[in-house]
C-alpha cells in the first residue's frame, strides 16, 4: 500500500512539471510584465532595474528553475493588479470555494446516487421518466442560465434567499466560514444548486446506467435465487458493485467542481478562487493565473490518488498481498 | 393429476401444462408448451435436451425468476401441494433459498466480487433460519467443510476471485443448499468446469442430496452426468417435454426418435464406432415451430399424423413419450 502510494506520487511529478512549465510559459510570453507594472511614466533606469529585480535578465532555465523553487514553497509572487502576495490572495479566496465546491459535491452525490439507483431499478415508472427528462434540462442548460434563472425566481420574485455574496461569515484563524452562520448559510443554496447539478444529473444518469447493467448479472440472479430481501440485492449487492466507475468520475468532477467554478462565481458574485481569477484574466495579471493553474493541477492529481485508494477500499481484487488459493 | 397420488406419496413439485410466453413485437413466441412432470421428495430429476429446447427455462419459472418479458401464461407449479406460481413475489422471495435452491452455471459470475463467502453464506443463513450472526457464521463454515472447502474455518473470509472455479462451485453449492432447501435447481452444475473438476462436483452435489434428503432438479445437456446421478430423466424438445421416465429405460430404451438419436449420440466406451450418429438438421426457432409434434421435420418415423396432430405423453415401451408411434392403432409402425 504504501509503495503504491509512492509510485503514485512519483507518477505526479511529471504531470505538475508540465503544468509548472506551462504556467512559466505565462509569465515568459503572454504580455509583458514589466510594461504592466511599470505602468504610462517610468524612465530607462527604472525598467532596467525592475528587470533585474524580477531576474528576467537571466536565462529561461534559470528563470524557470527560481519560479519552480518559489512554487515549492507555495511563492508565487506578488499581483500585478493587488500588489499583495499571490499565495496571501489565494489562501484568503480559498475556503469561499472550498465550501461552496463542497457543498455542491454533496447535493450532487446526495441528490444524484438515490435518483440513479430509482431509474435503473423502476425504468418504467413515470417519476423515473419524469427523473430523466428533468436530467436531460442540468446536462443541457448552460451552468450561468441556471444560475440566473434561480437568481431570478428566490431572489426576485420570491425574495428568499440572497442573491450573491457569501453573506455573514465566522473567521476560524485564517479561514472564513459561511457554515455557522444562518446568512451564509442560505447564501450558499443558490450557488450550490447551480454549481452542483450538472454534476447531479451526471452522476445520476451513470448510476443509472450502471445499475441496469449490475442488475443483470448472474450474481444479482443468484442473490435473488438465495431469496435475499429486495433490500439487500439492490443496495447491498448491487449498489456496492457500481461504486468503482461511480467514484472515479465523483472524484473527477469534484475536480471540475472547484476548477470551474468560476461561472458560478461570476454569476452569484461569490468571492472564491474563481472569481479572483476571472478578474486576474481581466487585467493579464499572470502571477495570480499561474498560481491558480498550478493549484488546480495539484488538486486534480490528489483527488486521482485518493480515488485509487477507494478503489482498494471497494473492490478486494485489486487488494494485493494476500495469498492467492486454490 | 390424480393419476401421480395414485403411484404413492405425494410429489414434491408439481409441474402441470406449464406454458411461458415471450410476447415480442412480432408476436408472441411460446417458450414452454404444456410442459408436465413431478419431483418426488429426494428424488433426481434429470432434464436433457439441446441448447434452446427450454430446459433452463423450466427451472427458472419454478423459481419464480424469469427473464422478462417472459412470463407464465398457463398450467401450474406446486411445492408440496401449494400453488407457487402465482405467488406476490415477496411470498415467493421466501421461498427461493429457504424451500428451492438454485445452483447456476458458471461459477465464476454467480458469485458477488466484492462481499467474502462468508458474508454471503451468512446473509442468506439469517435470511432465512432463525439463527444469530456468530451462529450462523459457525454454519457457513460447516457448510463450506461439508462442500469440501479445504481449511475452512480460515477461507470464510476469502473473496471469491480467490477461488479456482471448481472451488467456487463448491461455494455455490453451499450456497444453494445451507437453508436447506427440499428441492433445489441445478441448472448445467458443471458446464463450465474443468472436465477433470465435473466428475467430483456431481458426486459432492449427489451425495450431499442423499444425505439431506434434498430433491434436486438437473438440468443438464450432459447425458454421462444424467446417467450417473438421475432417478428419472425427462427429455425436452422445442419447448416440450417429449419423452420422460426412469433413467435406465430413456438411456437404453428410448421410446421417442428424438430420444433415441440423442442416446445414439454418446460413443459407447465398449468398442470403437467409425462414426456417431447424429441427427440431421437442427431444432426450430421458437418462432418457427412445426404444427403438429415439433420432431416431425427431422424424425426418421414420421408419418401423416405427425405433421397435423400434436402427440400428448403416452405411454410408450417402460417410459411416456410424445409420439404417434405408441397411439393406439399404430402399434404396426413400431416394428415395420
Amino acid at each position: 500500500m504504501f509503495s503504491f502510494i509512492v509510485s503514485r506520487l512519483l507518477q505526479a511529478l511529471p504531470v505538475m512539471l508540465v503544468v509548472s512549465f506551462i504556467s512559466f510559459a505565462m509569465f515568459a510570453y503572454v504580455g509583458d510584465p514589466v510594461a504592466i507594472m511599470l505602468g504610462q511614466d517610468f524612465t530607462e533606469a527604472q525598467r532596467q532595474a525592475l528587470i533585474t529585480d524580477l531576474g528576467l535578465d537571466k536565462p529561461f532555465f534559470v528563470q524557470f528553475l527560481s519560479f519552480l523553487g518559489n512554487a515549492a514553497q507555495g511563492e508565487f509572487g506578488l499581483s500585478y493588479r493587488l500588489s499583495r502576495p499571490v499565495a496571501e490572495l489565494i489562501a484568503e479566496r480559498a475556503p469561499a470555494t472550498l465550501e461552496l465546491a463542497l457543498c455542491a459535491a454533496i447535493v450532487a452525490l446526495a441528490v444524484g446516487v438515490p435518483m440513479g439507483v430509482y431509474t435503473g431499478l423502476y425504468r418504467n415508472s413515470w417519476l423515473s421518466r419524469f427523473f430523466l427528462t428533468f436530467s436531460l434540462v442540468g446536462v443541457s442548460l448552460p451552468t450561468f442560465l441556471i444560475g440566473i434563472l434561480l437568481i431570478l425566481t428566490f431572489s426576485v420574485w420570491l425574495g428568499w434567499l440572497p442573491s450573491f455574496g457569501r453573506g455573514d461569515v465566522v473567521r476560524l484563524g485564517w479561514w472564513s466560514t459561511g457554515f455557522l452562520t444562518w446568512g451564509g448559510l442560505k447564501a450558499l443554496i443558490l450557488p450550490a444548486i447551480t454549481l452542483g447539478l450538472f454534476q447531479l444529473t451526471l452522476i445520476m444518469r451513470l448510476v443509472r446506467s450502471e445499475m441496469m447493467e449490475v442488475l443483470r448479472t448472474d450474481y444479482i440472479k443468484f442473490a435473488r435465487a438465495r431469496g435475499l430481501p429486495n433490500r439487500a440485492v439492490h443496495f447491498g449487492h448491487a449498489l456496492k458493485n457500481t461504486l468503482v466507475p461511480v467514484i472515479t468520475i465523483a472524484g473527477l468532477q469534484l475536480g471540475a467542481i472547484i476548477a470551474f467554478a468560476i461561472v458560478t462565481e461570476t454569476v452569484f458574485q461569490w468571492p472564491g478562487m474563481g472569481l479572483l481569477f476571472i478578474q486576474s484574466v481581466g487585467s493579464a495579471d499572470i502571477p495570480v493565473m499561474a498560481a491558480y493553474l498550478m493549484m488546480i493541477a495539484l488538486v486534480f492529481v490528489t483527488i486521482n490518488l485518493v480515488v485509487d485508494l477507494l478503489y482498494y477500499a471497494v473492490d478486494p481484487r485489486l487488494r494485493i498481498g494476500r495469498g492467492k488459493g486454490h | 393429476m390424480s393419476q401421480t397420488q395414485s403411484m404413492g406419496g405425494q410429489a414434491l413439485l408439481q409441474v402441470r401444462n406449464l406454458r411461458v410466453e415471450f410476447p415480442t413485437r412480432r408476436g408472441t413466441l411460446v417458450a414452454l408448451d404444456d410442459v408436465s412432470f413431478d419431483i418426488h421428495p429426494g428424488e433426481v430429476l434429470g432434464v436433457v435436451g439441446e441448447s434452446g429446447a427450454g430446459k433452463s427455462m423450466t427451472g427458472a419459472a419454478i423459481i419464480g425468476l424469469l427473464e422478462p418479458p417472459g412470463r407464465i401464461a398457463g398450467g401450474e407449479i406446486r411445492l408440496a401441494g401449494r400453488r407457487i406460481d402465482d405467488l406476490p413475489y415477496e411470498e415467493l422471495r421466501r421461498i427461493r433459498g429457504r424451500q428451492i435452491g438454485a445452483i447456476f452455471q458458471d461459477p465464476l459470475t454467480t458469485l458477488n466480487p466484492l462481499y467474502t463467502v462468508g458474508d454471503q453464506l451468512v446473509e442468506t443463513i439469517t435470511t432465512h433460519l432463525p439463527l444469530n450472526p456468530a451462529e450462523a457464521r459457525r454454519r457457513a463454515v460447516e457448510w463450506l467443510e461439508m462442500v469440501g472447502i479445504p481449511a475452512a474455518a480460515q477461507r470464510v473470509d476469502s473473496y471469491p476471485h480467490e477461488f479456482s472455479g471448481g472451488m467456487r462451485q463448491r461455494v455455490v453449492i453451499a450456497l444453494a443448499l445451507c437453508a436447506e432447501p427440499k428441492l433445489v435447481v441445478a441448472d448445467e452444475p458443471t458446464t463450465a468446469l474443468d472436465v477433470s473438476i465435473q466428475a467430483q462436483v456431481i458426486a459432492l452435489l449427489k451425495t450431499l442430496a442423499r444425505e439431506k434428503g434434498t430433491a434436486m432438479m438437473l438440468v443438464t445437456h450432459d447425458m454421462g452426468v444424467i446417467a450417473e446421478t438421475a432417478d428419472r430423466v425427462a427429455v425436452m424438445y422445442a419447448g416440450r417435454v417429449i419423452e420422460i421416465g426412469a433413467v435406465r429405460d430413456v438411456v437404453k430404451h428410448a421410446a421417442h426418435p428424438y430420444s433415441a438419436g440423442l442416446m445414439g449420440s454418446i460413443p459407447p466406451i465398449s468398442h470403437r464406432v467409425e462414426r456417431l450418429e447424429q441427427i440431421d438438421g437442427s431444432m426450430p426457432r421458437l418462432s418457427s415451430i412445426p404444427p403438429g409434434c415439433p420432431y416431425n421435420p427431422r424424425c426418421p418415423r414420421v408419418f401423416d399424423r405427425c405433421r397435423v396432430e400434436r402427440p400428448e405423453l403416452l405411454p410408450a415401451k417402460a417410459n411416456r413419450a410424445a409420439c404417434w408411434l405408441y397411439a393406439p392403432g399404430e402399434e404396426g409402425r413400431l416394428h415395420g
